[in-house]
């Protein structure tokens, strides 16, 4: 549904987009993470039809957005990660203005407005002027907006940013519905569990490209070369990790009350007989397991392996 | 049946719900009432209980040119925001991914500022009246003034649009789309007078001015063309003061030349504004 295919961008001396490629399959739900600056926002205004790619090719339901701008438009919704309202208008007449600048039917469209807001649960709100509503129900009616025209594909650009936890979780029960409705959505968050929750796939950028992609649980798999473990034990914690650090592929061993924590690089059957080492040592061991990544340790790690890389080069 | 355009709808819907538009229309209207009031009462405290009927014409000018300068104040002030105003608000890039085209986005701005501008002038007819009910104005010169308006205010209108689309912040757009106004109105003016003071003393054979390398006709020739493109001398000579040059036959009459020319530059300038907003590869 999405194609992005060695997209690259510059502003000026800098490098928004270098041979950024993706794909994003119809009816997923798929994140775009990275830290500031990493080419989010310029990945998605490109897709959006607001700036043209410097190089590479960027395609939406099989339409070029250079060449089918204007095809592209009617498949697209789009949220900015900012976005103003117009004063003076109320919130039914702000989504009858879109449908109209959609080339809706104008018999059609108080009755698209009206269900729309009740949609994102804004029903009493259609004669409220728009400046007058909190930052949560913008958002909402942002995003009834981008649905006046019933797109295929959304894009969503830090759709939760400046919400409090209410409305975040009201933004993310009204996501898992377009899910449910067939629509594509590409969704930019800084808040990393909550796109974990949401989200089918996620792709990871950093200095304009994709780090890595796949779903929430493929990534922290790829993040995972070195786990961190964790052994539980009665007593003798402080010697029991002395012990570990001079044990081969095993790295940062620390103590930390009655357990003890290490980063350990190898296979499974070299984790099994780790265990049985420290059992037959005589370490009464009550747990022995991976600290779980979630996808913020694992965007740490994986942008941190760049920049470490990048260091190296 | 054609639609109205949606953004030129909302626009007019906005402005016209304003208390700000009922506001500047009251004080448009206080502004040039006083100064048809304040002559009219002049005229009448320098002969008690008579008037002079040819007085009425110097009202009838009055009147019009103190109108072309509001204009010339208001015209670039509601457009030059038009489209700095919808970036600033952020709510321009959401526009330009609806199925509008950026020449219908900045066509309904512009149609919108100045449907505001009509409604100022319209509101003045009353006033007019004034100058009907003692005499010596035709009715075409009225209908000349109020087409040399329309046709004023929508190049004003679109030098403010374009200072809009090229400028990010409506302040700098604002100053600058004043300043070509004034450049417009009263820099070709100024020009023009320079020019025929220059050629005046050429043919005088002043020695420093004998010394130019253009011939004397060509500076007549600029001088007049200033004076036809000029808002303030047409305006003048509508109203029959015989203040633009005769010298040369530039293929049609005065405000021939004023009305392709202000219609022609208007509608290069929106052509630029729009594309201004199209997509670019390095921004």
């Amino acid at each position: 549904m999405i194609e992005f295919n060695g997209v690259s961008k510059n502003f000026g001396a800098t490098r928004a987009l270098e041979q950024f490629s993706l794909t994003v399959r119809q009816g997923l739900v798929y994140g775009l993470i990275g830290p500031n600056g990493a080419g989010k926002t310029t990945a998605m205004s490109i897709l959006a039809t607001l700036q043209l790619p410097g190089a590479g090719t960027v395609t939406v339901d099989g339409r070029d957005v250079v060449r089918e701008a204007g095809e592209v438009r009617g498949r697209i919704g789009y949220m900015p990660d900012f976005f103003g309202v117009y004063d003076d208008l109320r919130a039914a007449e702000y989504l009858e203005f879109f449908a109209a600048a959609y080339h809706i039917p104008a018999g059609q469209r108080s009755h698209l407005a009206a269900g729309l807001l009740e949609l994102v649960d804004l029903p009493d709100k259609a004669g409220v002027y728009v400046d007058s509503l909190s930052r949560g129900m913008k958002q909402r009616l942002a995003l009834a907006r981008c649905l006046v025209h019933d797109p295929k594909v959304l894009i969503l650009d830090e759709p939760a940013s400046g919400l409090d936890p209410r409305a975040r979780a009201e933004m993310k029960e009204i996501i898992r519905h377009l899910k449910q409705m067939d629509k594509t959505v590409l969704i930019s968050s800084h808040i990393l569990p909550e796109l974990a929750e949401i989200c089918d796939e996620v792709a990871i950028m950093d200095k304009g490209k994709l780090v890595a992609c796949g779903t929430v649980a493929e990534i922290t798999a790829v993040s995972r070369g070195a786990r961190q473990m964790r052994i539980e034990v009665l007593d003798r914690a402080e010697e029991l990790a002395a012990y570990l650090a001079t044990r081969p592929g095993i790295s940062d061993s620390h103590a930390d009350g009655p357990s003890v924590q290490f980063i350990f690089s190898g296979e499974q059957a070299e984790q099994a007989g780790l265990l049985q080492a420290i059992i037959t040592a005589g370490w009464p061991v009550a747990e022995f397991g991976e600290v779980k990544r979630n996808l913020e340790e694992a965007f740490m790690a994986v942008t941190g392996e760049e920049a470490a890389n990048d260091g190296g080069n | 049946m054609a639609e109205i355009n949606p953004v030129l709808l909302k626009e007019l819907r906005q402005r016209f719900r304003n208390k700000k538009a009922s506001w500047l229309l009251a004080l448009y209207l206080v502004v040039i009432g006083a100064f048809v009031l304040g002559f009219t009462y002049l005229n009448w405290r320098n002969a008690p209980g008579f008037y002079q009927p040819s007085r009425s014409q110097e009202i009838f000018i009055l009147l019009s040119v103190a109108q072309l300068f509001l204009l010339a104040f208001v015209t670039p002030g509601l457009t030059a925001g038009a489209i700095s105003g919808e970036r600033e608000r952020q709510t321009l890039n959401v526009l330009l991914t609806t199925r509008l085209t950026t020449w219908q986005i900045i066509w309904s701005k512009l149609v919108s500022s100045n449907a505001f501008v009509v409604l100022l002038v319209a509101a003045t007819l009353p006033l007019y009246s004034i100058v009907f009910l003692y005499g010596g104005i035709s009715p075409g010169q009225v209908a000349g003034v109020f087409g040399f308006y329309l046709v004023t205010m929508f190049l004003f209108g679109c030098i403010g649009v374009a200072c809009s689309a090229f400028f990010r912040k409506t302040g700098v757009s604002t100053v600058t789309a004043y300043g070509l106004t004034f450049a417009l109105s009263a820099g070709t003016a100024l020009l023009s007078v320079f020019l025929i003071e220059l050629d005046r003393s050429y043919r005088a054979g002043a020695s420093a001015a004998s010394s130019l390398p253009l011939p004397p006709d060509f500076i007549t020739g600029v001088a007049q063309f200033l004076q036809e493109t000029n808002p303030i001398f047409v305006l003048m000579e509508i109203l029959g003061t015989n203040s633009i040059l005769n010298d040369f036959n530039f293929g049609l009459p005065y405000w021939g030349v004023y009305t392709v020319l202000y219609l022609a530059a208007g509608a290069l300038l929106l052509f630029w504004s729009a594309r201004l907003l199209f997509p670019r590869k390095n921004n």
